[in-house]
């Protein structure tokens, strides 16, 4: 069936540096949409530290296996120890045994899943075996439906989790036309999981951190969305704390001709919301950060829909 | 030589806080390598100030198809679990941003039609710090999303004969953390005592206990929150090597680029003694 629909918008919460405060402000703009006209669906695109779900109350509704990754997996019985495996393998992943009763082995952290050694191994004795690298969550909150996921430690295939549940977040939106907006809380850094993570969205906002770290690597997650061709707003977080950072920030914004939207002065409200596991806004509504968080939505909103 | 590797689940907990002051502190008396392995926002060098004398390409090594030697058997295609190969209409083509360079193609193409070109998907920097600890940092190039192999090329260049190797890791749990980590023989966790620090610590304890090196954790901002951490690492057996005070003027002196050991003197003999301590459970551990 096809859906009359206008399509749902995206914004990605970034940040490049870690611990910048992406989570904390994901949280606060779910509660303010919640409150607001623009309803908004919320995706918790960090995977390997998804923490959204500690400070919106959600409540798992529906949890599945994510699959993706192979690994090599050796039949010890067929294995003849001619050591053609370990000779292909540029990943170090195959164990040679310390005696003649033992098999070779693979060692499944270091395994890329290119298969290669299943291809030379004469005996056949190697296959790919399906690994689950982790669950993807349906949640409801007070605030909105959440998508989200856990990877498991130490596996693999992040971008590929992110895609998913992007995925369903939107198909969840076409099938329930209160949702114009879906806000996704995104990961740090800029490789894959943060270019899935931006794929598609109409607008991404930068939570940036005054001070030479938070500088450098706003300046890489800058030029990466310029790359993909994704309009750009950024935040401040902690501006009072280092008030020439923050100068520096809005210097190097204005030169790149980024709006800044948004100084959310240091305010311990935030850590004792994060503390009670509730969004800021809600836990005290009228604390400085909160007041200028209320702004900051209200200028998202005006960006994120102002072609229409 | 002993490699320690400083990580983390969530981001900006403090891991490049407590490379650096490790670093600086252990340099004057023990000869050291620091390895940035954060090589999608690596910071370290804002902190230490290394000098960078060599730049080096980091690569993926793609494949190449001699188009007159290729008989479009398509086996390359079939055996790539990345689709970095199509066969479209009469030509063979490689999707380079998804080759991850493991050479499964180039092996098994029965006519030997595949050779191997680098392409560059980042740089390994290399230099010193303070007088000549050697400095070594990668950085993934913008828009490229496989930051492992720079990881993994980076940690090459580790000297065995170097006593102390330390690597900053980049945040999360899974691929490029896993390759920074995986043969560590300590683990640095640092966290903080807030719901997300808990959270994403259980993570990091997960990926421990497939690596199988021994860890302690360091708790930043002790006193921003509550004490479920604390509480949570009784039940363990993993130490808490240090605490650092939750204090507005470390985070402003740390948003200069100034270390640690510079904002807090009174903090300088806690890494020497933290690295006594881990230096004496790996003796112990080993049986020396």
């Amino acid at each position: 069936m096809l859906s009359q629909n206008k399509p749902v918008k995206q914004l990605v919460i970034l940040s490049g540096k870690g611990g910048t405060g992406k989570t904390c402000l994901t949280a606060a703009l779910v509660h303010l949409s919640s409150q607001s006209k623009t309803k908004s669906i919320f995706v918790d695109a960090d995977v390997d530290a998804a923490n959204l779900a500690l400070v919106v109350e959600a409540k798992n509704i529906e949890t599945r296996a994510f699959n993706s990754s192979k690994l090599a997996h050796i039949d010890p019985d067929l294995c003849n120890n001619c050591n053609k495996c370990y000779e292909v393998c540029r990943y170090n992943a195959i164990k040679i045994p310390s005696n003649s009763n033992e098999s070779y082995k693979v060692i499944d952290l270091l395994c890329d899943g290119c298969a290669s050694c299943v291809y030379i191994c004469p005996q056949s004795a190697i296959e790919m075996v399906e690994q689950q690298d982790g669950e993807w969550y349906f949640s409801s909150s007070p605030y909105g439906p959440l998508f989200h996921a856990e990877l498991f430690p130490a596996a693999e295939n992040t971008g590929k989790l992110v895609t998913l549940i992007k995925q369903h977040a939107r198909l969840f939106a076409e099938d329930h036309n209160e949702y114009p907006l879906i806000i996704i809380d995104g990961p740090p850094g800029i490789g894959c999981p943060v270019i899935s993570s931006s794929a598609g969205v109409d607008l991404a906002l930068l939570v940036a951190e005054p001070g030479l770290s938070g500088l450098h690597d706003l300046e890489r997650i800058i030029k990466t969305l310029a790359h993909f061709k994704i309009p750009i707003v950024i935040c401040v977080n902690k501006a009072n704390l280092y008030s020439k950072g923050t100068r520096e920030i809005l210097q190097m914004a204005a030169s790149e001709n980024i709006t800044i939207i948004g100084e959310i002065p240091f305010d311990n409200a935030i850590p004792e919301s994060m503390a009670r596991g509730m969004p800021v806004t809600k836990f005290l509504p009228n604390s400085p950060a909160s007041k200028e968080i209320e702004s900051v939505w209200i200028e998202i909103q005006k960006e994120i829909f102002k072609a229409e | 030589m002993i490699k320690i590797a400083i990580a983390s689940g969530k981001g900006g907990t403090g891991k490049t806080m407590v490379a650096t002051s490790m670093a600086f502190s252990l340099a004057k008396e023990h000869n050291i390598q620091f390895l940035d392995c954060d090589v999608e926002a690596p910071n370290a060098h804002l902190f230490l100030k290394p000098e960078i004398s060599e730049v080096k390409p980091a690569v993926i090594n793609v494949p190449k198809i001699d188009y007159n030697q290729c008989i479009l058997c398509s086996r390359c295609v079939d055996i790539c679990e990345f689709n970095a190969l199509a066969m479209l209409g009469e030509k063979i083509f490689v999707f380079e941003q998804l080759c991850h360079g493991c050479g499964s193609c180039t092996i098994h193409c029965p006519v030997n039609a595949i050779s191997e070109t680098p392409r560059k998907i980042g740089e390994l920097n290399i230099g010193n710090f303070i007088n000549d600890h050697r400095y070594l940092y990668g950085e993934l190039t913008i828009s490229e999303p496989m930051p492992t192999p720079i990881i993994r090329q980076l940690k090459a260049l580790i000297r065995e004969e170097v006593e102390i190797a330390i690597l900053d890791s980049p945040p999360g749990a899974s691929c490029s953390v896993v390759a920074t980590l995986h043969d560590a023989d300590y683990v640095i966790l640092v966290t903080e005592p807030t719901p997300f620090g808990l959270h994403d610590l259980k993570q990091m304890l997960g990926v421990i206990a497939q690596t199988g090196s021994p860890a302690g954790v360091i708790i930043n901002r002790d006193g921003i929150g509550d004490s479920n951490l604390e509480d949570y690492l009784a039940t363990t057996q993993f130490p808490i090597l240090l605490k650092i005070p939750y204090q507005e003027n470390i985070a402003v002196g740390l948003a200069t680029g100034r270390l640690l050991i510079d904002i807090l003197p009174e903090i300088k003999d806690a890494f020497t003694d933290m690295f006594l301590a881990i230096k004496s459970t790996l003796e112990t551990e080993v049986g020396v």
